[in-house]
């Protein structure tokens, strides 16, 4: 049921992102205005290596799992 | 027949899925070389787990990348849950290899990654594919990928013992600029796994028939199957005075009756040219499983049974205090920059339905002893350290 709702949410998504290479949305903020989001303080994972490792921190002591943005992957810490 | 179907059809629509994205004329950037070197500690609750992490990635040709990562854990482990079951403190180790590759064409940039992990009782391996694409003068970027894993669970005491768990991940993303100083992340994923999911270590009690102020431990018994649902939302805001703030939520639910929240937010604050400072809070809380209980009125009570902590009621909060140092921020040979952080975690961890059941382990006689179901509620602490130079080449 949650895998079908999943493959739906995929191909929708996938239809939107077609659909978006046959117009021209006008970006809102531009190219030049965007030094501030460029700045490494505002990288949404600055430090790959520690957040990998605090998530299986986590998830080893926790029954919540995943939606964390990562690649996913086994936690072997059943 | 109609189940095969459904599964071709689930797959034709995800292979449909891939091919409808278009690729687009203008070209993406794949993230710059550099390589971490970690060290990390947790100690608390009785368990001691440190060891190294190495991560290293590389690009080639502006459209190729490849990245390897490996880590170990070595633990140390007298727990409540070894001491309760009358077991004596162990140690072992666990090895962790990964292998990842990037492919960027345009706008859309293809991952495949694989990733071992090997204890002396546990294997687990995952392989994973996943796309993302830039959009609408990439102001938004979705993000779709696909992991399948495979588990062999072993139990070292008993060398006939083997099991095996299948797990399948999907998850999609899309990170959306609103304004040219907010930028917002949300992630929804699905987890199905398979197979033998508890923990063959781990028992459930139940009163004891003959003295209901002891109790008896008897193996968990726990579904043989689990379909997880996760949806967070992240938001990173650029302060004017440049800082940045960030926080984020998530909504856990699953088909064992657990349903979590988590809350997060922090705060990065540069200081002259080469520090950086950062301070975070984190708080988890979730409700516990539908077969779990801290102490059942009696053996086999019902299908499954569990007195798992990780399956309890409880919260948890994290405090994080962290400092980072910028080095040879002009270059020096091959290095174009490095940096030296330092990061400091505390966890507290409340349980509203786990009981300390060391204290009804006692002798009867000992002033300390409380029957069973009469104990204090666990909670513990602990202190998580990470040290790590990250250079970028």
């Amino acid at each position: 049921m949650t895998e079908a709702i999943a493959v739906k949410a995929m191909l929708a998504i996938a239809l939107l992102c077609g659909l978006s290479a046959c117009g021209n949305i006008e970006p809102w903020v531009k190219p030049y205005e965007r030094q501030q989001l460029a700045d490494p303080i505002m990288a949404a994972d600055p430090h790959p290596i520690s957040s990998a490792y605090m998530d299986h921190v986590f998830e080893a002591r926790e029954g919540a799992r995943g939606a964390l943005g990562s690649g996913g992957g086994g936690c072997g810490c059943n | 027949m109609t189940l095969v179907f459904t599964k071709l059809w689930k797959r034709s629509l995800a292979a449909a899925a891939l091919l409808v994205l278009p690729l687009g004329a203008m070209a993406g950037v794949l993230p710059d070389d550099r390589a971490d070197a970690l060290y990390h500690r947790y100690e608390g609750g009785g368990v001691t787990i440190q060891g190294p992490s190495i991560l290293v990635r590389k690009k080639m040709a502006e459209k190729y990348a490849v990245s390897a990562n490996y880590y170990q854990d070595m633990i140390t482990s007298a727990s409540i849950d070894v001491e309760v079951s009358g077991a004596s403190e162990y140690k072992e180790e666990r090895d962790q290899y990964s292998l990842g590759f990037e492919y960027l064409r345009g706008k859309t940039t293809y991952t495949l990654n694989y990733t071992n992990s090997e204890e002396n009782d546990y294997e687990a391996s995952t392989a994973s594919f996943g796309i993302s694409q830039d959009l609408f003068g990439d102001l938004t970027t979705i993000t779709m990928g696909f992991s399948r894993g495979w588990d062999k669970v072993r139990n070292s005491t008993d060398p006939t013992f083997e099991e095996e768990i299948d797990r399948w991940n999907y998850r999609v993303g899309v990170t959306q600029i609103l304004t040219k100083s907010l930028i917002t992340y949300f992630n929804y994923e699905v987890i199905t796994d398979e197979g033998f999911l508890n923990n063959p270590y781990r028992s459930y009690r139940y009163v004891n028939p003959t003295d209901s102020r002891l109790f008896v431990l008897e193996q968990e018994i726990y579904p043989r199957t689990r379909t997880s649902n996760a949806a967070a939302l992240n938001a990173r805001y650029f302060l004017p005075y440049r800082a940045a703030l960030y926080g984020g939520y998530r909504f856990f639910t699953d088909t064992w009756g657990i349903r979590a929240d988590t809350f997060e937010l922090g705060y990065v604050h540069p200081v002259k040219q080469q520090w950086t400072l950062e301070a975070r809070v984190r708080y988890y809380q979730q409700d516990h499983a539908d077969f779990y209980a801290d102490l059942f009125d009696r053996q086999n009570q019902q299908n499954f049974l569990a007195r798992d902590k990780e399956l309890s009621t409880f919260n948890s909060i994290a405090i994080r205090l962290g400092a980072s140092y910028e080095f040879v921020p002009n270059g020096w040979r091959f290095v174009k920059k490095g940096s030296l952080n330092l990061f400091y975690d505390r966890l507290e961890f409340k349980y509203d339905d786990f009981r300390d059941a060391r204290f009804s382990r006692l002798p009867t006689d000992d002033p300390n002893f409380r029957p069973a179901g009469t104990e204090p509620l666990y909670e513990f602490g602990a202190n998580v350290i990470q040290a790590f130079v990250s250079i970028w080449f």
